[in-house]
C-alpha cells in the first residue's frame, strides 16, 4: 500500500478568473481519500496531476519510494508509466469492445482467468458478450470498477463515479468501490459533491476551494476503520 | 460495350482506387495531427487541405502541371531521380487527384476523431497503451462511421473528376481517359449513346456511394 506525498502548482481558469491550484499533502498507503469542494475548485485537476495527464508547473508527486513527477529534477512519468487506475465521471468504456474485452484490454499481461473472477465478483457473467451502449448507468459503472481492477494499480482515482446513478444503486456500489479499494490493497481518492457519501466512505475528507485544502477531516470517517 | 469504353472505366476506377488507397494512409496522420494538436500554424495547414474544396480544379490543375514542368525544381528532381516526366501521365494524374482529394479524406477522418469523447484516449493510456496501440485498438474502431464517409466520399469525387484530370493528364486512351473526360468527349462528337452510357455509369456511382454515407449517417446518429 503506497503512500502518496504530493505538492503540486498549477494555474486553473475559472468563473471568477485565473487562479493558482496548490495543494500540498501526504496521503498513507491504504487510505481512501474522498475530495470534496465546488466545481471548479481543483479535485479534477488534482486527480489528472496525480495521473499524469495533466502536467503541473512546479512540485513533486511521490509514491511510495518512486518519483512520478519532479519539476526541478525534470521528472515526469508518463501516465502510461504511472501504476494507476482511473475512472472517469463519463466511465470511458469503449464502445467497440465488449463488458469481457472492455476489462481484458485493461491487463497489462492477459490473464483469462482473472477477467473471469472480475466478471463474477461484479456479477456480470451474463453481460460478458455485451457492448457498452446496451448498459444501464449501474451496469456501466460496475464494468468501469472491474476494468480499473483488471491492471492490479498502487493508486485507484476516482472522479465522481457515482454522480449518474440513482440513490439505491448508488449506495450498493459505494460498497462496491469500497471492496474493490480493499481487493486492490490500493491508496483510493475519489471525488465527489455529496458529503455523506464522504463521509460513508472515506477514510479522510479533503475539501478543496479555490485552489487549496481548506480543511481536512478525519473525525467521522470510519467506515473502513 | 467496346474495349473503350472498358478501358475508360478501368482507368477511372484504378485511378480512384489508388487516389483513396494513398490518401486513407496519408490522412490517418495528418487527421490526427490536426484532430490533436494545438499547433500554432494548424489553421494554416486546415486551410490549405480545404482549398481545393474551393479552388476552381482548373486552378489547382495549372499549378500542378506548372510543378511538372522539368524547368522546375519538382518536374527536374522526378526527372532526374526518378527519371519520369509527369505531365500528361497516369502517376502525375494521381498526385494531382490525391492533392484535389485531401478535404474529402481528412476532413471526416478529422472531425471523427474530435468528436471521440477524450476521455477515451486518456482512459487508454491510464492503463499503459502506446499511443499506437491506443489509435489502432480505441481510436479507429470507434470512428468507423467516418471511415467509411471519407472512403466513400473520396472514391466518389475521384470518381467524378474532371477539370483537374484534363488540364494534368489531357485526355489520352489507357492513360488519362476518365470516364467524365469521355462523356465530354462524346458529347462533343454528337455521339450521344455512349455519352449516355458514361453518364448513367457516373450517376449510378453517386447514387451508391450518396445511398451508402446516409446509410451510414442514420446509424450514427
Amino acid at each position: 500500500m503506497p503512500s502518496i506525498y504530493i505538492d503540486v502548482k498549477r494555474k486553473m481558469t475559472t468563473s471568477e478568473g485565473e487562479k493558482m491550484l496548490h495543494i500540498e499533502k501526504e496521503i498513507s498507503g491504504g487510505d481512501f481519500i474522498c475530495l470534496v469542494g465546488h466545481s471548479g475548485s481543483g479535485k479534477t485537476t488534482l486527480l489528472r496531476m496525480l495521473s499524469g495527464l495533466v502536467t503541473p508547473i512546479e512540485g513533486i508527486i511521490k509514491v511510495g519510494d518512486e518519483v512520478w513527477f519532479d519539476s526541478q529534477r525534470k521528472i515526469n512519468l508518463k501516465p502510461q508509466q504511472r501504476s494507476i487506475a482511473y475512472m472517469f465521471q463519463d466511465f470511458a468504456l469503449f464502445p467497440n469492445m465488449s463488458v469481457e474485452e472492455n476489462i481484458r484490454f485493461a491487463q497489462k499481461e492477459k490473464d483469462k482467468t482473472k477477467v473471469n473472477e472480475l466478471l463474477g465478483i461484479f456479477g456480470m457473467h451474463k453481460l460478458a458478450k455485451q457492448k457498452p451502449a446496451k448498459l444501464s448507468g449501474g451496469q456501466k459503472q460496475r464494468v468501469a470498477l472491474a476494468r480499473a481492477l483488471a491492471s492490479s494499480p498502487k493508486i485507484l482515482l476516482l472522479d465522481e463515479p457515482l454522480s449518474s446513478i440513482d440513490h439505491e444503486m448508488r449506495e450498493r456500489l459505494q460498497c462496491e468501490i469500497l471492496r474493490a479499494h480493499e481487493y486492490l490493497a490500493a491508496t483510493s481518492i475519489m471525488v465527489t459533491h455529496d458529503m455523506s457519501e464522504a463521509h460513508r466512505m472515506a477514510t479522510e475528507i479533503i475539501k478543496i476551494k479555490n485552489g487549496l485544502i481548506v480543511e481536512n477531516d478525519e473525525s467521522n470517517c470510519s467506515c473502513l476503520r | 460495350m467496346n474495349s473503350d469504353f472498358i478501358q475508360t472505366l478501368v482507368t477511372t476506377g484504378k485511378l480512384a482506387f489508388w487516389t483513396t488507397l494513398i490518401l486513407f494512409l496519408l490522412g490517418l496522420p495528418i487527421a490526427y495531427f490536426l484532430a490533436y494538436s494545438r499547433f500554432r500554424l494548424k489553421a494554416i495547414i486546415e486551410a490549405l487541405i480545404s482549398m481545393p474544396m474551393v479552388l476552381p480544379p482548373t486552378v489547382l490543375g495549372f499549378y500542378i502541371l506548372v510543378a511538372y514542368s522539368p524547368q522546375n525544381w519538382f518536374g527536374q528532381m522526378m526527372e532526374q531521380w526518378f527519371d519520369v516526366r509527369l505531365a500528361f501521365s497516369f502517376g502525375g494524374v494521381l498526385i494531382a487527384s490525391i492533392i484535389c482529394s485531401l478535404p474529402f479524406m481528412i476532413q471526416p477522418l478529422q472531425n471523427g476523431l474530435a468528436s471521440l469523447p477524450s476521455s477515451l484516449k486518456e482512459a487508454s493510456y491510464t492503463m499503459g497503451k502506446s499511443s499506437l496501440t491506443t489509435f489502432f485498438r480505441v481510436l479507429l474502431p470507434n470512428i468507423r462511421g467516418s471511415i467509411i464517409i471519407a472512403v466513400a466520399m473520396t472514391f466518389a469525387h475521384c470518381v467524378g473528376e474532371f477539370g483537374i484530370v484534363l488540364m494534368v493528364g489531357g485526355n489520352m486512351p489507357g492513360t488519362t481517359r476518365v470516364a467524365s473526360i469521355a462523356l465530354y468527349d462524346e458529347v462533343q462528337a454528337l455521339n450521344y449513346k455512349a455519352a449516355n452510357q458514361y453518364a448513367l455509369v457516373l450517376f449510378l456511382a453517386s447514387f451508391v456511394v450518396l445511398t451508402i454515407i446516409y446509410s451510414i449517417n442514420k446509424k450514427t446518429v
